[in-house]
């Protein structure tokens, strides 16, 4: 298998490891995937006063093309609205990362994680 | 000394030449070139002479008369002429054939050819460290059974099979008995003559000779039949037409004879690095052994690594070359079909990373790989949410996790 040069940069130099608390009302949390199929993200999304994203974080049990896909959004998500977080497609992270076809299944993963993260803050308030 | 990277520690996959064997073969390819089916020439007499000294020294290493020895294009071959040609032969004895579930593919695929043939087969599941239960497989024995194929050596986990218990059953039985034994040569001692064994798999590149040239044993007392798969000029008797290769045919005899010639000095120092290698790991929390650790040869290491994704972990540790369960290697999305035999679930298989340590490997290269692994699944369980969930103590076997369609999932806790 091989990789692009951008999933290589992020799988080697992981942007916004970590974690947020998920109890903090301006946290919201998204979890989607299974250990069985291999995929797990974890992303998490920290808004402002000003209603903007203005921390993420990630934790992905997954490939180097699902650690690259959820590293990416991290960096997409900040300084976005809730609403501007939500118009991020799959289709974008693939190409940005240059994906292979049989690993845009990362990609839908990655924007998933952000819906649910949204739905997660959204559910909280 | 420095290191080369990458190292290479998937010695069960296929082996570097070793330099004794190449001196050995390149005559043949130049001064000696004949074929040694020519009789009416002195080119074709050499080469008929190599051939027939690298059939005494592969006989001399597995313990069998030359007779006995044909020569195919590799175990793959071997495997399969076995098994077509003795089903075949003797299908009006019957049609059941019993096989292991973690047999090679070779085996397994060339079975399953059989079964759309109109034969019935029986996969038997090992236990959980990989070894075949005899009873089991004496409750699978049924009237019309005529062949059964056990591999000595697991190529994946390197579990040793009890080939003299079960070849002592099926000449019992009357049962023909095929056994892959490309990952024993060189490994374990056997000698065919104190094994009831009627048909034995080879392969020259596993032993640091060159890839695409096999044996198949055949036994002569009592005489095994075979429908040969390849036909032709006739030669091996038959068996196996097609001009032999003689520089392979050469190389296969040079490295079988230097394996048994060095394996009681050789298998120690293996046994050495592998259980370094398995004390480094073992520092690491939540790895698993698979497949037994007391009947397994000495090379070969199979852990999996939990909580880490298989293809990650691979990426990561690109300067050691090492196979994984992971499907990442494959096209399929299916994890080992070996682990999975075993009983252990798609996580674990998933991260499963084979060593299989050989002949050139050194114990710099070992402790660099130890290092490597410590570091990299600490970095790649640093990344992963099940790593975080388990130090949570969270129960991740039983957690609901949302697989499908995610879409509108909201993550309760």
């Amino acid at each position: 298998m091989s990789y692009s040069n951008k999933v290589i940069d992020h799988y080697e130099k992981p942007r916004n490891v970590g974690a947020l608390d998920k109890s903090d009302p301006q946290v919201g949390t998204g979890m989607v995937g299974a250990p069985a199929c291999g995929d797990v993200m974890k992303l998490q999304i920290k808004v402002g006063l000003d209603g903007k994203i203005e921390d993420a974080k990630f934790k992905t049990y997954g490939c180097g093309s699902a650690i690259a896909s959820s590293s990416l959004v991290t960096e997409w998500l900040k300084g976005r609205t809730l609403d501007e977080a939500a118009t991020i497609k799959n289709s974008e992270i693939a190409e940005e990362l240059e994906l292979p076809p049989v690993k845009i299944h990362c990609s839908v993963l990655a924007e998933d994680a952000i819906k649910a993260a949204i739905a997660d803050y959204k559910n909280k308030h | 000394m420095t290191l080369k990277l990458p190292i290479y520690l998937d010695n069960s996959a296929t082996t570097r030449v070793d330099p004794r064997v190449l001196d050995k073969m390149l005559p043949f390819l130049t001064e000696n070139f004949g074929n040694p089916s020519s009789r009416s020439h002195s080119f074709g007499w050499v080469s008929e002479e190599a051939v027939e000294n690298a059939r005494i020294q592969v006989a001399n290493t597995v313990g069998c008369d030359s007779k006995e020895i044909i020569w195919t294009s590799g175990a793959t071959e071997a495997t399969n002429l076995a098994l077509k040609g003795a089903a075949n032969f003797y299908q009006d004895k019957g049609k059941h054939i019993i096989t292991l579930k973690t047999e090679h593919k070779a085996t397994l695929d060339s079975i399953r050819e059989l079964e759309r043939q109109g034969f019935d087969a029986t996969y038997l599941t090992p236990n959980s460290e990989g070894i075949l239960d005899i009873n089991a497989l004496l409750a699978a024995i049924r009237p019309d059974t005529i062949l059964i194929s056990i591999l000595f050596v697991n190529n994946e986990i390197g579990v040793i099979q009890d080939i003299a218990t079960i070849g002592n059953i099926c000449r019992e039985k009357g049962i023909i008995f095929h056994v892959d034994a490309v990952q024993a040569v060189g490994k374990i001692k056997f000698n065919l003559s104190e094994l009831n064994v009627d048909l034995m798999s080879f392969s020259a590149h596993k032993v640091y000779g060159p890839k695409g040239i096999g044996a198949l044993y055949v036994r002569r007392k009592p005489r095994i039949r075979l429908i040969p798969q390849i036909h032709g000029g006739g030669h091996e008797r038959g068996f196996r037409s097609g001009t032999l290769p003689t520089h392979q045919i050469v190389g296969m005899g040079e490295a079988f004879r230097i394996a048994s010639l060095e394996m009681d000095d050789e298998i120690p120092r293996i046994k050495k690095l592998r259980d370094k290698l398995l004390n480094g790991l073992s520092q690491i929390e939540e790895i698993y052994i698979n497949g037994s650790m007391e009947k397994r040869i000495p090379h070969n290491l199979n852990v999996s690594f939990n909580y880490v994704e298989g293809e990650s972990l691979m990426m990561a540790i690109k300067d050691i070359a090492v196979s994984s369960g992971s499907a990442c290697t494959s096209a399929s999305l299916e994890p080992s079909y070996v682990l999975k035999a075993l009983g252990r679930n798609d996580e674990l298989a998933h991260s499963s990373i084979r060593f299989t340590i050989g002949r050139f490997n050194t114990e710099e290269e070992i402790e660099y790989a130890i290092t490597l692994l410590q570091n990299k699944v600490a970095n790649l369980r640093d990344l992963s949410p099940l790593w975080e969930m388990f130090k949570e103590g969270i129960d991740i076997e039983h957690y609901q996790w949302q697989e499908h369609g995610p879409r509108d999932i909201i993550l309760h806790q």
